[in-house]
């Protein structure tokens, strides 16, 4: 993976002694709530509905086994012994009292990581596919491109004060697994038929409140292009995005205001002014050196192959996991492993310091010291050869992280919800909790087949419910807790937003609810479909029709 | 105390008046007028003995920066400090224009924001009132490196940072 030289080195930890005086002067009655406000946000910290939350950076949701460490020393120290992983590959602590801020960010940058625009109007952390470099279906390895994003955009000087938030997905894979259309630009690396590499551009996606499936503005750009032609994007947009509404400023407003012909007309303009600029186009060399930090691992060659087939005919709860939480490899002989942060007994996608330890270990024994978060709230280890891969799993079985539920209706994503979010109009997390215990069998997850349920508490969406097969959004009603659901959403491929069921329901009526809508489905699926594909085929009529009976 | 900065220093006699639209021009001095009134009263002001500098905000349009190239100063207005928008112009100015001579920055003008309007190529800040311009000096030395280098400088990519 990534790793430091002396330069970024140098700049992490003078953001740090930046953040360390800009804390004391507000705390020092220096700065106005207003002014220190935009200053924390961009290094991650809110204040939130109980005490200040940290949110960290994980670049591509790439780790190594050392950072891994610190994130659980922080949980430890600092906090309440947990952390949330994020939606955008990103890591979000509770607790920490602002005053400790520092110090934290103290003990992140000695492992390379830091809270740098995780938060406010600036280009947020870049997100990827987290089988990037070991996906079968892979044409190029994002990583390296979302380095060179992550470095372009880090405290860049012309874009920190944009209209609204600004989120880059990058995927090298012919199945978006990084939700690039939802994105205010998803990037999406192709060759073309001169087997030249590039990426296809679109704009303007995104969830929250007006939920926007991205428009693809560039059918391909060359590589060397690509920072470019990002500094014309967001370049048009901090120009022209809307700075009189909060609501109306992100990107796809202005894409949709323009429409996006126009937009890329203006885009276009720009970019020709900048596109044979030296200090922004990529040379060859450059474009490898990235590339270099993000070599194959060392392979085992003696690797076991036929080792894992009667460990599967002999263990039915091993056979179960493997299914459902590993994935094929490109590496003949490796598996790639999803570690679920989704055991019915945690909130979704937390993890204690001591499971983050575990998995730190065993990234160490297993997977060549590194782990990757997902956007599904879930860690992967992405190198596990197959004869290991039962030890790995009883270790993983002791840490309550082996719930083989990945990609079933138990594998939810969940915003913390009016639990900790002082944006949050309703719980996700108890909701999330009575879904599970309605759901408790596994079996029958399986025979449901794949099911991607979002939860929200707030219709800014952080839980991504509009894309969600199942979609549950919490809205509050006159000070009740209700659930608008909505089915048909898909952030893959075949990106949609999902359609309304009806009227909200109430809290103790989700679980009923949902059983409604399983039903309605296994009764009207035909062979293999798959939820979505039912759905699709006869829309949202019987579903509504049976729900509100 | 001077509230003015430029080019990392504090400046106690600045030149410049900054005119309103209805005020009437001096016979004498440096002053600045905005870029509505210097369109339509360019010529007047203009043959005056002193030198004339334009203000501008984040509504200009970018494809009139080139107009401007011939000013010894051009103002670039913040009204609040999250109004990003003149970062652009600045940079723009520099970059695409070359522009050399002085550009300032007005208005909601604080110390945490001037590393980067600097960056982007403003060499003067008139401080916001309410704070020390001293303090904000402070606000250069906080990074000693960057990934976008300033705006006469290249993109430092690992190739070219060693």
């Amino acid at each position: 993976m990534y790793q430091y030289d002396h330069y970024d080195q140098q700049l992490v930890d003078e953001r740090v002694a930046q953040f360390r005086d800009q804390t004391r002067r507000y705390l020092a009655g220096e700065l106005s709530e207003d002014e220190f406000l935009v200053l924390r946000l961009q290094n991650g910290v809110y204040i939130q509905r109980h005490a200040p939350m940290l949110r960290v950076s994980i670049p591509y949701g790439l780790l190594s086994s050392a950072q891994l460490r610190t994130l659980a020393h922080i949980a430890r120290t600092y906090d309440k012994g947990y952390g949330h992983f994020s939606t955008r590959q990103n890591i979000q602590y509770n607790w920490p009292p602002l005053e400790s801020i520092p110090d934290i960010l103290a003990d992140l940058a000695k492992v390379e990581m830091h809270g740098i625009q995780t938060s406010g109007n600036c280009i947020r952390n870049v997100t990827s596919d987290q089988f990037a470099g070991v996906a079968e279906d892979e044409v190029e390895d994002p990583r390296p491109y979302c380095e060179l994003i992550r470095q372009w955009a880090t405290l860049h000087p012309e874009f920190a004060y944009l209209p609204r938030k600004f989120k880059i997905a990058v995927t090298g894979s012919a199945r978006d697994r990084a939700a690039t259309q939802v994105h205010d630009i998803g990037l999406q690396l192709q060759r073309n038929a001169a087997g030249e590499l590039g990426v296809r551009v679109l704009v303007g996606g995104g969830l929250g409140r007006t939920p926007i499936i991205g428009e693809v503005i560039r059918e391909f750009l060359p590589e060397r292009d690509i920072l470019s032609y990002l500094d014309a994007i967001l370049r048009v947009y901090n120009l022209r995005g809307r700075r009189d509404n909060m609501y109306k400023a992100r990107i796809k407003i202005l894409v949709k205001a323009m429409g996006a012909e126009a937009f890329a007309e203006a885009v276009e303009k720009e970019w020709q002014h900048t596109r044979n600029d030296p200090a922004l186009q990529l040379a060859d060399e450059d474009i490898a050196r990235f590339k270099a930090h993000f070599p194959r691992p060392e392979y085992r060659t003696d690797v076991d192959t036929a080792a894992v087939d009667p460990l599967l005919d002999g263990n039915e709860a091993f056979k179960r996991w493997y299914t459902r939480n590993t994935v094929s490899h490109r590496q003949p002989g490796y598996r790639a492993v999803v570690v679920s942060l989704k055991s019915p007994a945690q909130a979704p996608g937390d993890a204690t310091d001591a499971q983050m330890d575990a998995v730190a270990k065993l990234a160490d024994r297993f997977s060549f010291g590194e782990a990757r978060v997902t956007h599904q709230q879930n860690l992967v280890l992405a190198d596990v050869a197959v004869d290991e891969l039962e030890a790995l799993w009883r270790d993983l079985d002791a840490r309550d992280l082996a719930t083989p539920n990945v990609g079933t209706l138990g594998d939810m994503i969940c915003c913390p919800g009016l639990d900790f979010c002082s944006l949050a109009n309703a719980g996700s997390i108890d909701v999330a909790s009575d879904i599970n215990r309605r759901f408790d069998d596994l079996d029958y997850l399986y025979d449901l087949g794949e099911l991607r349920v979002n939860l929200s508490g707030c219709m800014n969406g952080c839980g991504h419910h509009s894309v969600g097969h199942i979609g549950i959004l919490g809205v509050d009603k006159k000070g009740e807790e209700f659930y608008q659901i909505t089915l048909g959403g898909s952030s893959a491929n075949d990106a949609s937003l999902g359609d309304r069921l009806g009227p909200a329901v109430s809290k103790d009526k989700v679980a009923d609810t949902m059983e409604t809508i399983i039903h309605t489905y296994t009764e009207l699926r035909e062979g293999e479909e798959s939820f979505l594909e039912t759905y699709r085929r006869v829309g949202v009529k019987p579903f509504k029709e049976r729900a509100y009976a | 105390m001077p509230n003015l900065i430029r080019n990392r220093a504090l400046v106690n006699d600045d030149p410049w008046l900054h005119l309103d639209d209805d005020d009437a021009v001096p016979t004498s001095g440096d002053v600045t007028v905005s870029w509505q009134r210097w369109q339509t009263e360019k010529g007047e002001i203009g043959a005056l003995n002193g030198r004339l500098g334009v203000r501008l905000d984040g509504d200009f349009p970018i494809e009139e920066l080139d107009t401007l190239l011939g000013l010894p100063l051009i103002v670039v207005h913040f009204p609040a400090f999250k109004d990003g928008r003149c970062y652009s112009h600045a940079r723009l100015l520099r970059t695409r224009h070359d522009y050399d001579g002085e550009i300032r920055a007005t208005g909601d003008v604080l110390r945490d924001q001037i590393a980067y309007m600097e960056r982007c190529g403003i060499n003067a800040f008139e401080i916001r009132k309410d704070r020390a311009a001293e303090e904000a000096l402070k606000a250069f030395d906080e990074f000693s490196v960057d990934y976008q280098g300033r705006s006469n400088r290249a993109f430092p990519l690992q190739a070219r940072r060693d």
